[in-house]
C-alpha cells in the first residue's frame, strides 16, 4: 500500500512517498523498518506506542491503536505534529 | 571524559613540552537545533566552525571517543522524533544511526512501560575496554554499548530494580525537561569501578561492573523540609572525578559544592567558601586534568524562584587551587553587566593543554573561551541555539 512520509522521516526514505505492505499497521510499520532501518523507532517507542508528536491517517482517519487491519488499497498518511519554536 | 593517569603538576610548573602545546583542540558543541564543531589552531587562537549538523536535531551530548580519536557519538532526537544516536568514524565527516539506540526493556502486556524521551549522557568505556559505551537516559536509564555505540542495551539492574524505580521518582520529580541519570564516570584505574547520578535520585557507585550499586549521600544536603537519608530527595547537577586523582570527586548539587576523598563516603560541602552574594548554586563541575585542588565552577541565582541566571546578570567563573577552601573571581573578558544567560550542566569542559583551555556554551548560544584557566575569557561564537553541551578533546 501507498504510504506517505513526513519531512522529517525523509532522511530514511529519501522520498515523501513508499510503499509497505502488512495486514495490520503494525506489520506495516514492520516493513517501512526492514527498507529503512530505524524508521519504526522514531515513530514508534518501546513501548509499542505512537509517539506523542506523531499521527498516522489511514484513508483519512486517525489511527491510534498498532493492530488496526489494514488492506493493500488503503493509503496511510503519517504526520508529525510540530509544536513550539 | 579523559582518563590520564599522570601525577598533579605543579601549578607553577612551566610547559613540559612544546609538542604538547601544538596540538589541536576540537570543540564539540551540542544545542537545542543542532550541533557544530570548532577546529581550533595550535595556539587556541582562531576557530573554525564546521556545521551545523543535524540542523534541528536536539542534541544532548556530542562526545568524541578518546581511545582512537575519530569516534563521535551524538545523542539526538528532535520535537517529534524519537532518541536516537547517531555514529561517526571519521570526525564528523559522515554520519550513521545507531542500529539499536538506548531503549528500555519491553514490559507485559497490561503494563505501563517506561520509554526513553532522550538520551542524556554519553560516556565512552574504559581504555582497556575500546568499543565500550555507556548512556544516560531521560527519564533515568543506564545503558551500554560493547560494540562502539552500534547497539545499545540496558545496563545493570537498575532500570527495573524496585528500590531504584522509587529513588528515580515520576516525570514529575525530575528537573523541568524530565529526570536524567548523568555524569556517569568510570574510574580510570578500574573499568568495573563506576559512578553515576540522577537528578534527582542521588549519586550511586558500583565496584563490580554493575552487578550492584549503592548510593554515596552522607554529607549532602538536600532542600529544607526534606529528608537527607532518602536518595530520591537528592539531585546531583554534575559529577566529575580528577583525573590526576581517581580517588576524589567533586560535585555540583542542588545544594551546593561538594569535594569527595575516597575512601570515605562523605561529601564535604566546599562551597561554603564561595562568596556569600554569589553563593554555591551552579550546573556545571570542571576538573583539573593535572592538578585535582583545581576546579571551576559557574554559580548561578538559586535564589528566591531560582531564575538560574548569573547573579546579578554578572557572569563569572568561580577557582579554586587548594580543593575549596578558597575561590576566585574569573570574569576578565566576560560581560560586565545585563548578561542573563547561564551554563547547563554539560556545557562547560577543560581541555589537557598546558596552560588549561576552558570553554563555555550559554543558554543563549554563545561559545566562551579561555586560553589560560580562567583569567582571561573570549566569546568565539555567538547566535547559535541553546548549548546543551560542551566537550573538548585534544587530536593527535
Amino acid at each position: 500500500m501507498k504510504v506517505l512520509i513526513p519531512s522529517a522521516l525523509r532522511s530514511y526514505t529519501e522520498q515523501s512517498e513508499t510503499e509497505a505492505s502488512g495486514a495490520t499497521l503494525a506489520a506495516v510499520l514492520a516493513d517501512l523498518d526492514r527498507r529503512y532501518a530505524g524508521i519504526r523507532f522514531r515513530m514508534v517507542d518501546e513501548q509499542d506506542r505512537i509517539r506523542p508528536h506523531i499521527r498516522i491517517f489511514v484513508d483519512g482517519k486517525q489511527v491510534r491503536d498498532l493492530s488496526q487491519p489494514l488492506r493493500a488499497t488503503d493509503e496511510v498518511v503519517i504526520v508529525q505534529a510540530l509544536s513550539g519554536g | 571524559m579523559a582518563h590520564n593517569s599522570r601525577k598533579p603538576a605543579e601549578r607553577t610548573q612551566q610547559p613540559t613540552a612544546r609538542a604538547r602545546r601544538a596540538r589541536r583542540v576540537l570543540v564539540m558543541v551540542a544545542t537545542r537545533k543542532g550541533a557544530w564543531l570548532y577546529h581550533g589552531d595550535a595556539a587556541r587562537k582562531t576557530w573554525r566552525a564546521d556545521g551545523p549538523h543535524f540542523l534541528g536535531h536536539i542534541l544532548n551530548h556530542l562526545v568524541l571517543d578518546p581511545r582512537d580519536g575519530r569516534t563521535l557519538l551524538a545523542a539526538a532526537k528532535t520535537g517529534h522524533l524519537g532518541p536516537t544516536v547517531f555514529r561517526s568514524t571519521d570526525r564528523g565527516r559522515t554520519w550513521k544511526e545507531a542500529a539499536r539506540p538506548p531503549a528500555f526493556a519491553k514490559t507485559a502486556e497490561g503494563k505501563e512501560g517506561r520509554a526513553v524521551d532522550h538520551t542524556f549522557w554519553l560516556t565512552p568505556g574504559h581504555a582497556d575496554q575500546p568499543d565500550v559505551w555507556y548512556a544516560g537516559t531521560s527519564p533515568q536509564g543506564l545503558f551500554r554499548s560493547e560494540d562502539g555505540g552500534v547497539t545499545w542495551d540496558p545496563f545493570s539492574r537498575i532500570n527495573d530494580d524496585p528500590q531504584y524505580r522509587k529513588w528515580m521518582g515520576t516525570v514529575q520529580d525530575g528537573t523541568p525537561d524530565g529526570p536524567k541519570l548523568h555524569s556517569i564516570i568510570v574510574d580510570p584505574r578500574a573499568a568495573a569501578h563506576l559512578y553515576f547520578g540522577m537528578s534527582g535520585g542521588g549519586v550511586h557507585e558500583s565496584v563490580d561492573g554493575g552487578q550492584s550499586w549503592a548510593p554515596i549521600l552522607k554529607g549532602l544536603e538536600v532542600v529544607e523540609g526534606f529528608d537527607p537519608a532518602e536518595a530520591t530527595f537528592h539531585d546531583p547537577h554534575c559529577i566529575r572525578l580528577c583525573p590526576s586523582n581517581p580517588d576524589r570527586l567533586y560535585q555540583q548539587n542542588h545544594c551546593g559544592i561538594y569535594r569527595l576523598d575516597r575512601p570515605s563516603d562523605h561529601w564535604v560541602r566546599v562551597g561554603k567558601s564561595m562568596p556569600k552574594q554569589i553563593g554555591d548554586i551552579g550546573f556545571p563541575m570542571v576538573v583539573h586534568p593535572r592538578d585535582a585542588d583545581t576546579v571551576w565552577v559557574f554559580p548561578m541565582d538559586g535564589t528566591s524562584v531560582w531564575p538560574r541566571t548569573s547573579p546579578e546578570g554578572k557572569p563569572a567563573v568561580y577557582a579554586t587551587h587548594n580543593a575549596g577552601k578558597t575561590w576566585r573571581r574569573l570574569a576578565d573578558g566576560l560581560p560586565g553587566k545585563q548578561a542573563w544567560w547561564t551554563v547547563k550542566r554539560q556545557a562547560m569542559t577543560a581541555d589537557a593543554s598546558d596552560p588549561v583551555g576552558l570553554y563555555l556554551g550559554t543558554t543563549s548560544g554563545e561559545l566562551w573561551t579561555s586560553r589560560d584557566e580562567g583569567r582571561r575569557w573570549t566569546c568565539i561564537a555567538q547566535h547559535l541555539p541553546e548549548i546543551y553541551a560542551v566537550e573538548a578533546a585534544e587530536l593527535a
